[in-house]
């Protein structure tokens, strides 16, 4: 998988400030939905851990970025509403999830993987749509964490709620590549692309292969609750379906528009996708033929990803 | 909604103007924002109370309060998730200033929120989750329709005054067969009866076997049920295959044979539901409509009609009152409040936490028609707990 | 009722069984994972409404359905799935999710999204006195029926036929085809037709049963998956037993732990993939 280079990384940090200066110009519609693409694009981040990192492709990886959703409900309703509590507590929930049923799951390799992931994903679904846990089948509204630490309370007037949404998003999705930056620089990120290259080679090596993939299955699930935290910090909305399969397949979807090749990719994806569905909605209600047409599409042709187009980085 | 200039005109306007203005001018007209399911399970829902507001708003000549309205229509596809999106979208990028929505009770949530932060003012012609009249409540979010509690608590009244003393209740297990259900147990206590047992299946599975077969060792003299649309055309026709009909009569919310009745068949004939509405009244305003509707729409009105037409009534209470100014909102809550609505299911008002107080008929089915036989709650307001407003 | 229980668990595992089957035999001989075959069910199941609200009887649906589900099923292997059967997981889940969202786009056109009943045929419109106070539909029985012959069918095939041979290698050993000499492709066209019909019948035939709405295919898909990863791919007998127990437990946990119901599955899964992580009745 390839990492931008110096030029790269410049270009993504444009971006990023272009980004944070949408506020001054941009109409509160448009901030929020600049704020959703990086929730998404945090999400497809947390799953090229898995893919691009380490070839393991799960159909279960929404459970986890339900979870991170839903624990900002739950903590909600133990009384603790501080950002800076909340985040990690849904990262270590999420994190400890992924572990469970990673032990399950990593045992597998392959189709059973994705159907063992699909399986417990459901599962966990099934937890938070039947049971009294989720608070509903429907969803629940949840107040959002608060920027409060220490008796320090940045209290956001509603004017400007959809920008600090925004800049928020911005700084936990800089956040967590710079994370995946740096651990596929590590000496474990190296042996994850080994066994993403060839599994027995590594085992040949000396290395405990299945006890990688658990590990960082762990990682991505963790990094997949801050992005469920995160967007249940952006609607204030839970609900059940964020836990569901289609949404871990639209993730994947958005990881492979914007190329597995890539670290960068799934950014490119995410924001790809919700401005596609978002032009679509204008044009027709038919929103199924589109997502259909534009995954047919990314699957027959774009075969390394919009990362393919816009490479930042020259091949490793 | 196919792609027109002024839905481009809208987009651009939305994202390069910072601060959304509202159209203060009195020459500008009033942006009222529908958010309705027209694709999907309820589509037709939808469409039928599209119908009936534009019925309305063509006999007042389009304008309300002497303002001009500008209908924005909104599909929702009774998705939940999408609701906190597809609301933004009505507000923030269609600039809709007041909202009126919608069927499903999961997706109305969303905009009771958004009325609730931001004080735009909500009529609601369908979904009837008690908490947007309880404890959600607030002074600019109305309802033209009912709440889940009413239907069946009426129900459960004209059961006990039929002389059943234990009955069971079978739903899905979501908002408004919960809802339901706790009316149902509140009328059958009011009248000396109980409910003895609740069973309940995920929504909107129908697999209702498993829970059929245990109705006969209830120990219950009558099984009250909440299912609608294709689940209650399914729920009716397996429960008299069972054989259950002649020992365990069936009755329930009138949402059970409301639309129905064709594909149920034989095996809804003669089951009695309680709802709000029904066919057979014969005021003057319900005849009047019934034709009006008949002829716009092609298709006989429903109760979904009837409440979208009460909706479009409850607007233009509240826009005279506030003669075309939707910011004047004292006034234009006030105009809705005292108002008395001059619906088809006969007149109306609204309780103090904004639901209608109105008659739930008894009706029987019968040759393809709820039939109204009688009245099992009369005048029945929503409780309202835990509603505070001033 | 424990009675009643039983058999709607029966009747339950047993539309399951049709449906995994197909599955498990697509999976295990060419290794390919279809996430569309739910829609397969779908689209059965809106082929016998269609047929009946043209008029003719319901029964005519059943070939229809076998024909459709072979031909529809053939066209997508050698159309698209050949051209998919090396590519990676990631590429086969998505292009198989698209078709779904193809399907149920098709399906929005043609029949619109409300929920329709199908009419039990009239020759099977009464009920069976089960117990004392309660009855059976004689169209469910029909299908329990139904289901048990088209099992029974399949076991001869896959036992006492060449082909039939043939496809249990493949689900062992898919590159055991290549070393005895035989075409590999006819088998996966053969397999994945033979798949897909089975999966459109068992709609045709559940259609009265469950009434046709949107999404329909979507409970039974998992859960096929389910009855695939714990009976063991490629395992049709494995897929028998485990689609009867998973009815059962199913059945009798929305009987008496509703709340649960849903999980249930999942935790025998578990516990299955703990014990034996190949399936309980993997080969070798």
């Amino acid at each position: 998988m390839r990492i931008a280079a110096r030029p790269g990384h410049a270009a993504l940090a444009l971006a990023a400030l272009a980004i944070a200066a949408l506020p001054f110009w941009a109409a509160p519609y448009t901030q929020q939905l600049v704020a959703n693409a990086l929730v998404a694009a945090m999400f497809a981040l947390s799953l090229q851990l898995l893919v691009g990192g380490a070839g393991m492709v799960s159909l279960g990886h929404a459970a986890f970025y339900g979870i991170g959703a839903y624990a900002v409900y739950l903590l909600g309703k133990a009384g603790v509403g501080s950002f800076f509590l909340t985040l990690p507590a849904a990262a270590a929930l999420g994190g400890l999830a992924a572990l469970l049923v990673g032990l399950f799951a990593v045992r597998a390799r392959g189709f059973y993987f994705l159907m063992i992931t699909l399986a417990f994903g459901q599962m966990l679904f099934f937890l938070f749509h039947d049971t009294p846990l989720g608070g509903g089948k429907d969803g629940v509204f949840v107040a959002r964490p608060a920027l409060a630490a220490f008796g320090l309370d940045i209290a956001v007037p509603r004017r400007a709620r959809a920008a600090a949404s925004l800049w928020v998003n911005l700084a936990v999705l800089a956040g967590l590549y710079l994370f995946c930056l740096w651990f596929m620089r590590t000496l474990y990120g190296r042996a994850l692309q080994g066994i993403r290259a060839n599994e027995h080679r590594m085992q040949a090596l000396g290395f405990d292969t299945a006890r990688l993939r658990l590990g960082v299955f762990a990682i991505a699930g963790a990094a997949a609750a801050i992005a469920g935290h995160q967007a249940a910090m952006t609607e204030a909305f839970v609900n059940p379906d964020l836990l569901g399969w289609h949404q871990s397949a639209q993730a994947l979807l958005m990881v492979l528009l914007g190329g597995i090749g890539a670290l960068h990719g799934p950014i490119l994806g995410a924001f790809a996708y919700v401005g596609i569905v978002e032009l679509a909605q204008i044009v027709t209600e038919r929103q199924r033929l589109v997502q259909g047409a534009v995954i047919l599409l990314a699957v027959l042709l774009l075969r390394r990803g919009l990362a393919g187009v816009f490479p930042l980085a020259r091949a490793p | 909604m196919p792609l027109t200039r002024r839905r481009l005109g809208a987009l651009a306007a939305a994202t390069l103007t910072p601060l959304a203005r509202p159209a203060i001018a009195q020459g500008a007209p009033l942006r009222v924002g529908l958010m309705l399911p027209y694709s999907g399970t309820f589509a037709a829902l939808g469409e039928n109370i599209t119908h009936a507001i534009e019925l309305y708003l063509a006999s007042r000549d389009n304008k309300l309060g002497g303002r001009a309205i500008q209908l924005v229509r909104l599909d929702d596809e009774s998705s939940p998730p999408n609701a906190v999106q597809n609301v933004n979208r009505l507000l923030g990028r269609d600039r809709a200033e007041v909202m009126i929505g919608t069927v499903h009770s999961g997706v109305v949530m969303a905009m009771v929120q958004a009325a609730r932060e931001k004080g735009v003012p909500l009529i609601i012609p369908n979904a009837g989750n008690v908490a947007a009249t309880r404890d959600l409540c607030a002074p600019t979010i109305f309802r033209s329709s009912f709440s889940n509690w009413q239907p069946a608590y009426g129900m459960g009244r004209a059961l006990a005054a039929q002389g059943v003393r234990k009955a069971a209740w079978i739903t899905w297990d979501y908002a408004a067969g919960k809802e339901s259900g706790e009316g149902f147990a509140d009328g059958l206590k009011a009248g000396g009866a109980e409910l003895v047992k609740v069973l309940t299946l995920p929504f909107p599975e129908v697999n209702f076997q498993p829970l059929l077969a245990q109705v006969p060792s209830l120990g219950v003299e009558a099984v009250g049920s909440f299912f609608a649309g294709g689940g209650a055309v399914q729920f009716v026709k397996e429960y008299a295959a069972a054989g259950l009909r002649e020992r365990f009569p069936l009755c329930g919310s009138g949402f059970l044979t409301e639309g129905v009745l064709g594909p149920q068949g034989a095996a809804a004939e003669g089951i009695r539901t309680a709802l709000h509405y029904g066919d057979g009244i014969d005021n003057p305003t319900n005849v009047k409509f019934r034709a009006a509707f008949q002829a716009k729409a092609g298709r006989p009105a429903d109760v979904y009609a009837v409440q979208g037409y009460d909706a479009a009534q409850m607007l233009a209470a509240g826009l005279d009152a506030a003669k075309g100014d939707i910011a004047a909102e004292k006034e234009f809550v006030a105009g809705i409040r005292a108002a008395r609505i001059d619906s088809p299911r006969g007149a109306f008002t609204l309780s103090a936490s904004h639901n209608p107080v109105q008659d739930i008929y008894l009706r029987e089915a019968r040759g393809g028609e709820n039939r109204v036989i009688g009245v099992a709650a009369a005048q029945l307001a929503d409780p309202g707990t835990g509603c505070r407003m001033a | 009722m424990l009675g009643a229980q039983l058999l709607n668990g029966i009747q339950h595992g047993l539309l399951l069984f049709l449906i995994s089957a197909g599955l498990t035999l697509i999976f295990g001989v060419l290794g390919m994972i279809n996430l569309a075959h739910g829609a397969m069910f779908m689209l059965g199941a809106y082929l016998a409404f269609a047929v009946v609200g043209a008029g003719a009887p319901l029964w005519l649906a059943f070939p229809a359905a076998i024909l459709g589900g072979v031909a529809l099923g053939a066209v997508l292997e050698r159309g698209l799935f050949r051209w998919f059967r090396e590519r990676e997981h990631l590429d086969q889940v998505l292009l198989t999710f698209a078709l779904i969202l193809l399907f149920e786009e098709a399906r929005a056109a043609l029949f619109g999204n409300a929920f329709h009943g199908v009419p039990v045929p009239a020759l099977l419109d009464f009920s069976v006195r089960v117990t004392a106070d309660f009855a059976y539909s004689a169209y469910r029985l029909a299908v329990l029926a139904a289901c048990l012959v088209i099992a029974a069918l399949l076991f001869l095939v896959l036992e006492r036929t060449r082909t039939g041979a043939a496809i249990r290698a493949a689900a062992e050993k898919p590159d055991m085809l290549d070393l005895l000499g035989m075409d590999a492709r006819r088998i996966h066209t053969i397999v994945f037709a033979a798949g897909t019909a089975l999966a459109v019948l068992a709609g045709a035939l559940a259609a009265p049963l469950t009434s046709v709405y949107p999404n329909m295919g979507e409970g039974f898909l998992i859960v096929a998956f389910v009855v695939v990863i714990v009976g063991g791919a490629g395992s049709v007998a494995g897929a028998f037993w485990t689609a009867l127990m998973i009815g059962m437990v199913d059945t009798l946990g929305k009987a008496y732990v509703p709340a649960l119901a849903g999980l249930a599955i999942y935790v025998l899964m578990a516990a299955v993939l703990l014990w034996r992580p190949a399936g309980l009745f993997a080969r070798g």
